[in-house]
Parts: structure tokens; C-alpha cells; sequence
């Protein structure tokens, strides 16, 4: 899967960050997401798609 | 669904973990009620985990308290009735504001509050549990697991992040306490207010001539806030640092007692810790009267036209034990997978300290729990004195032994 982000919906709740870190960061200036990876390895897609659900303000998504 | 209006928002509760068995019938119902609010305003009452996560996250729902109707008397009421006489929220209490605003402050500060900042305060928040530990060995047994450990621990710890002297807290602490009481009056809480700002004033200036390395003297220099926005922010982080995890450690640590089997769940597996905390964040939802929102155009939610103007009320607890989201979710289960919990809110104001709160309560249970093998209640639970008084849940006081 593909992931978009966007850092002007963001408001840097950081579940992203904690749910899969391999995937996601959050940059040290504004706390905004950061994507580690685009398009990660299918074993971390469950994981993601639970970050996507966990994310409260709808800055991440997938295709 | 029903079609009577709820005639005013259910807060006794028959059992103190549990939300007023009002409140649970009415979600049997259906997520979305009318309620009859303290002023007299016919709004919403949400009970059901869809409909608040809906709301939560809908931009057509504002925040700002000139927009809100107190959905019970006391605290509630008296704020619109401070409104009324001309008394604003002070700038930079971001919590209550709507964006583009409440986007500038948030975004001053989240970077602050990542995950990776709140891990490296791991070492200092452990060497914090363990003086608190030593504090609450030499005065007890019996000691008041409040007082002497709860408290300390994330006082200190917020008190250390912004850059405000520990020593200063009796000039706060108890000023935050009566803010976060349901009975505090307009008067009370504008004296209240008053003088946790002037604190704030005044610590600002000093910092102004003595910068550190610390969160406030941080935005001091990034330049961007005025004086009574800093002492806004200051404020809005002072309180919600010191109120809430509180709670969530001190009732915890009751629910734990009075649930010997959820006790060993959490003594027994290290790495039980992090979901246990967030079955207990669940389970005890401790933001129990609120969040409200407003509508500012008509909204449809769950099939319910809910009109601009018409304020909504989000039953966090109930919605938090939705069974059609958490199965069985009256009944604590420290091993059931509880992520999705709306108890740090949802949408654009989620907690901003919710990374914080999760370190220090993955670290302050587990040390506990350790340090004190026979930690018991030092009198029957049903003496405990239960905070209903207060918008945020939790115990008076926790009398333990050991
Ligand atoms: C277990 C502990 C905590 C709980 C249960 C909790 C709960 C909440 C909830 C439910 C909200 C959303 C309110 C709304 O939508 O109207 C919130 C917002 C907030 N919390 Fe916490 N909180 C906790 C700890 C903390 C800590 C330690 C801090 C200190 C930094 C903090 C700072 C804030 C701030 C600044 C906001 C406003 C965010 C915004 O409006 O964008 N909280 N919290
Ligand atoms: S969970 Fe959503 S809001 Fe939070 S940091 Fe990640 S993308 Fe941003």
C-alpha cells in the first residue's frame, strides 16, 4: 500500500509515531508527521491501517 | 431511538467505576439523545462511540465557550455567566478556541510533545517515581497514596517541562483544584484565575530576564506569543499536567486493588504494561462531564439534524464502554486490545499531553506495584471519597497500607 500524509491537516497527536514507528515519525520542529517509508512491506500494512484509524485528525491515509 | 427528551444530564453514579446506569440505558437506545441543558437550551446528549468520534472530528463543531450552553449548573453555568459579564477566555487557552487559531498555538507546541521528546524524559520521569517512592515509604504506612505519590509525580514533571519552580506549586496547586470543581462559583473562579495569572505574569517576566532551557522560556524566545497569550498556554498546561494523570494514577491504583485478578495481569507481564494502560485509560475515562461542542451549521449525525446553535454533549464514559466498539467493555480486561478509546478526546483537540501521560503512567503503576508487594487499601473501598465533584474523576484521597 501507499501512504499520503498531510502535514497541514496534522496536529501532531502522535499516534502514528506510537503505533508504528518503522513507518512514522514526527518532525522536532512542529511535531507533524513525517513518513519514514511511502510504501512500506505488506507485513506492516495491518499496522498501518490501524495508525490510519488511530489518527485523530485525518492526515493520514492509504491507496 | 426515543423521542423524549432527556430532562437533564444523569451524573449520579450507582457504582463509582461505572458511568450512571442512566446513561448506559440510554445508549442501549441509540448513540444520540436531546437533552434539556442547564439554562434551558434543548441541545444533544451523545452516548454512543460512532456519533462522538463523528462529532469529535466534524470542523462544523466549534469549541469556543461563547458558543457553548452549561449542560449542568455550577461550574458550567457560571462560566456562561462570567461571559456574559464581559470576562473573556484569556488568549493562548487553546483548548477552547477553533482554527485557524487553535492551529497557531498547537502547532507552537506539538513538537514539544512527540513521542520521541517524551521518551527521552523516560530516565528523569523513573528517577522522579522512585524519590516519590521513597517519599511515601518514610511517611507511611498508612499514607495517602494521593498526596504522596500520584500527585508529586506528574506535578514535578509538568512543573519541570515549562520551566516552573516546584517550590512555587502552593501558588497554583490548590487555584487549579478549585477551577477544575463543578461547584466553584463565578466569583471563586474569577479570583481563581486572577491569581494563578498573576504567577504566571510574574514567573514570565523572570524568565524574560533569565532564560533557561525549559518550554516556556522556549517560546519566549521563538517570539511569536505576547505576554497573556504565554501566560495562556502556561496555564491551559499547568492545569490539564496536574488534574489528569493524577487521577488516572491515584484511581488506577484503586481499581487495581479492588480487581485482585486485574492486579496480577499487571504485577505478572512487563510487557502487559502499555495496553494495560490503555484499558485503564479506557475503562476509567476520568474527562467524565464533557467535552462539549457546538454546532456552527446544521450537522447531520447518526440520522439526527442537529441545528446550528444546539450544543452537544459527549458522554466519554459511555461511549467508551459502546459495545458495538468494546465488546463486554463494562468489565475491566487488562489484556483486551482497548487502542481507539476516545479518553484523550479525538479530532483537532486530542490531548497534546497524551504522550506524556502514557509514559508516566507505564513507568509510575509498574514501580509502584514493585517497590510495595503488599500494597492494600487501609479502609474498606467504600469509604474512599470519589471525586463527582469534579469535571475530572478520580479519588480525594487513597488511603493505603503495605
Ligand atoms: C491521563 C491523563 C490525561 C487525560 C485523560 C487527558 C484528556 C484530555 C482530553 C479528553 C482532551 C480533549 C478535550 C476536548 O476535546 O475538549 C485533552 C486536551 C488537552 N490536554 Fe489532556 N489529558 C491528560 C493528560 C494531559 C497532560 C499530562 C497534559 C500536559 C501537557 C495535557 C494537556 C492537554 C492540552 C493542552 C489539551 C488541549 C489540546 C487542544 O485543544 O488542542 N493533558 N486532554
Ligand atoms: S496520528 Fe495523525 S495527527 Fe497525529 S501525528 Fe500522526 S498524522 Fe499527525
Amino acid at each position: 500500500m501507499r501512504i499520503n500524509a498531510d502535514t497541514s491537516v496534522c496536529i501532531g497527536a502522535g499516534m502514528c509515531a506510537l503505533t508504528v514507528p518503522k513507518v512514522f515519525d514526527q518532525s522536532e520542529e512542529d511535531g507533524t508527521v513525517v513518513l519514514l517509508q511511502k510504501e512500506p512491506p505488506a507485513e506492516l500494512d495491518e499496522a498501518v491501517r490501524r495508525a490510519v484509524n488511530l489518527c485523530p485528525s485525518g492526515a493520514i491515509s492509504i491507496a | 431511538m426515543s423521542d423524549l427528551t432527556v430532562p437533564a444530564l444523569p451524573t449520579v453514579r450507582e457504582r463509582p467505576l461505572d458511568p450512571p446506569d442512566e446513561v448506559a440505558r440510554l445508549r442501549q437506545q441509540g448513540g444520540v439523545h436531546r437533552m434539556t441543558y442547564a439554562d434551558g437550551h434543548v441541545g444533544w446528549l451523545v452516548t454512543g462511540y460512532s456519533a462522538a468520534r463523528a462529532v469529535l472530528a466534524d470542523s462544523r463543531f466549534s469549541n469556543r465557550p461563547e458558543n457553548m450552553h452549561p449542560p449542568i449548573p455550577g461550574r458550567f453555568a457560571a462560566g456562561k455567566e462570567l461571559r456574559e459579564r464581559g470576562f473573556q477566555t484569556p488568549p493562548g487557552f487553546f483548548l477552547r478556541t477553533d482554527p485557524p487559531e487553535h492551529t497557531r498555538y498547537r502547532k507552537l507546541l506539538t513538537g514539544q510533545f512527540t513521542v520521541r521528546r517524551m521518551k527521552l524524559l523516560e530516565p528523569r520521569i523513573e528517577e522522579i517515581t522512585a524519590s516519590a517512592l521513597d517519599a511515601l515509604e518514610a511517611a507511611g504506612p498508612p499514607a495517602d497514596l494521593v498526596q504522596d505519590f500520584a500527585l508529586p509525580i506528574p506535578s514535578l514533571v509538568i512543573c519541570e517541562l515549562l520551566g516552573v519552580p516546584y517550590e512555587d506549586r502552593a501558588r497554583f496547586q490548590d487555584d487549579s483544584k478549585i477551577l477544575v470543581n463543578l461547584e466553584t462559583g463565578a466569583e471563586e473562579a474569577i479570583a481563581a484565575i486572577g491569581r494563578v495569572f498573576a504567577y504566571l505574569h510574574d514567573l514570565i517576566g523572570r524568565k524574560r530576564e533569565h532564560p533557561a532551557d525549559d518550554l516556556i522560556s522556549g517560546l519566549i524566545e521563538g517570539g511569536e506569543l505576547k505576554d497573556d497569550e504565554l501566560a495562556g498556554v502556561s496555564f491551559l498546561l499547568l492545569v490539564a499536567g496536574h488534574e489528569t494523570t493524577a487521577n488516572m494514577l491515584a484511581l488506577g491504583t484503586y481499581t487495581l486493588l479492588t480487581n485482585p485478578g486485574q492486579l496480577a495481569v499487571m504485577r505478572g507481564d512487563p510487557g502487559a504494561v502499555e495496553n494495560a494502560v490503555e484499558e485503564l485509560l479506557r475503562y476509567l475515562t476520568i474527562v467524565h462531564l464533557g467535552p462539549i461542542r457546538t454546532a456552527i451549521e446544521d450537522v447531520e449525525i447518526d440520522g439526527h439534524l442537529v441545528r446550528a446553535g444546539e450544543s452537544v454533549t459527549l458522554h466519554l464514559p459511555a461511549a467508551n464502554r459502546d459495545p458495538d466498539r468494546f465488546p463486554g467493555g463494562d468489565t475491566l480486561d487488562l489484556t483486551r486490545p482497548a487502542g481507539g478509546h476516545l479518553s484523550f478526546g479525538h479530532g483537532i483537540h486530542q490531548c497534546l499531553g497524551q504522550q506524556l501521560a502514557r509514559v508516566e503512567m507505564r513507568i509510575a503503576y509498574p514501580a509502584l506495584l514493585r517497590r510495595l508487594p503488599g500494597l492494600r487499601l487501609a479502609v474498606p473501598p467504600e469509604e474512599v471519597p470519589m471525586r463527582s465533584d469534579m469535571s475530572i474523576y478520580g479519588v480525594h484521597r487513597l488511603p493505603v497500607t503495605w
